[in-house]
């Protein structure tokens, strides 16, 4: 497939199936293999429809700085989008990120600055929302609460999948933006109303949900549970023992998030197994492994590699 | 029903810093009572009203066998012998 630039070849990512993982012909796992777009994530959508957006209502001028608060991904994808079309990136990362995630930033060029561990990314968000006071002339994207990122996922990852596989039964992707699974939720609900959309969650150490009272806590502005049909949340142990299962049964290399969120497409698959009912479930690949081998999750046991994500922000 | 509910950081000042608590009930509306039997103050952190009907606060999210309570029938949810109730703040992700 030929494209004019590499902006323009993000999305139209591939929808393979898991002979080897899906329970029976009847019960079917089909993986988006979001870890092919062009920085190797699933945020490239987002971050490059958010762009366009801004440029196309006039928030986001040549010079531009852009402010964004993310635990890495988004910041890689906006971190490239912003090298090509000549804008500033600074990036508000919590400090229990992998040190892979640090370095792609600076690779492309983007400026970062850390946030405390504690508190994990609703830290990043409110350390943002200050350095966007202090600077009322840089655009903070803002993913969280921004409709682009969602609405690259109604244009996008889900009429792509439903053109793939017209009778998809699921769809199960990670929640923490939100914007997948309500861009996706959303074309579903108008093109095809009876696919489940199936949340999946990453739980983290204690650390991370370390607030000093409970009005610290954070809902992204872009959530509606009515778009959402079931939620899981997905434990280091689970996760790391799944992105196994998929590199051993299926040949797929993803990060620990997919790990999260292929333990729910399968607990939906071992349900319809139970229940007799024909499934063809789809989830998402958000990323490959590549950028969370220091993590240690992918050597050893399962039971060091989830000692060693303790504290850290695998997903 | 005796389950076992998990307790977050913020919230164990009411739990003597236990970070796991036994429960009872049938459903986890009943769990809450029966928790706030034993470490009075809680339910009122973990509960709002809402149209005169308690609901969960906003920033708390509750898991019965890592399932979404708000999904499954919220405060209504049923729990059996041996379920894990987990309690967390909403935090952020991406």
């Amino acid at each position: 497939m030929r494209y004019d630039s590499l902006l323009d070849s993000v999305g139209g990512t591939p929808l393979v199936g898991l002979p080897h993982l899906s329970p029976s012909p009847d019960v079917r796992l089909w993986a988006k293999l979001e870890d092919q777009n062009p920085t190797g994530s699933v945020k490239d959508r987002a971050a490059l429809k958010m762009i366009e957006v801004a440029e196309k209502d006039g928030t986001l001028r040549p010079g531009c700085t852009i402010l964004e608060p993310t635990s890495g991904n988004t910041g890689i994808s906006l971190a490239m989008a912003a090298r090509l079309k000549g804008y500033r990136l600074v990036c508000v990362m919590p400090e229990n990120t992998s040190a892979e995630r640090k370095q792609l930033l600076a690779m492309w060029g983007a400026e970062t600055v850390s946030s405390p561990a504690q508190g994990g990314s609703n830290q990043a968000v409110r350390v943002a929302k200050q350095v966007a006071a202090e600077h009322p002339d840089w655009v903070m994207l803002y993913q969280y609460g921004n409709p682009a990122n969602a609405l690259a996922h109604y244009e996008g990852t889900a009429p792509e999948v439903l053109a793939d596989l017209p009778t998809v039964t699921h769809f199960v992707a990670g929640l923490g933006t939100t914007g997948t699974l309500m861009g996706a939720g959303r074309f579903f609900r108008e093109n095809k109303p009876e696919v489940r959309i199936v949340a999946a969650e990453p739980r983290y150490g204690e650390l991370v949900y370390g607030l000093r009272n409970l009005d610290e806590g954070f809902v992204p502005e872009l959530y509606d549970e009515t778009l959402v049909d079931s939620r899981f949340s997905v434990g280091p142990r689970d996760a790391v023992r799944r992105v196994r299962e998929l590199l051993d049964a299926e040949g797929i290399f993803a990060g620990i998030s997919t790990g999260a969120i292929l333990h729910a497409a399968l607990g939906q698959a071992a349900a319809a197994v139970t229940a007799g009912e024909r499934a063809d479930i789809v989830f998402v690949v958000a990323d490959g492994g590549w950028k969370y081998l220091s993590t240690g999750a992918y050597e050893g046991t399962v039971d060091e590699a989830e000692e060693r994500l303790e504290g850290q922000l695998w997903a | 029903m005796a389950v076992e509910v998990r307790i977050p950081t913020i919230l164990r000042t009411y739990t003597d810093g236990e970070k796991s608590v036994a429960g009872e009930g049938a459903t986890l509306s009943e769990v809450i009572e029966h928790l706030e039997g034993n470490h009075p103050g809680i339910k009122e952190r973990l509960l709002d009203r809402e149209e005169g009907s308690p609901v969960l606060r906003r920033f708390i999210n509750v898991y019965v066998n890592d399932e979404d309570v708000r999904f499954t029938g919220g405060l209504g949810t049923s729990v059996s012998d041996g379920d894990q109730v987990v309690v967390l703040p909403a935090v952020a992700g991406g």
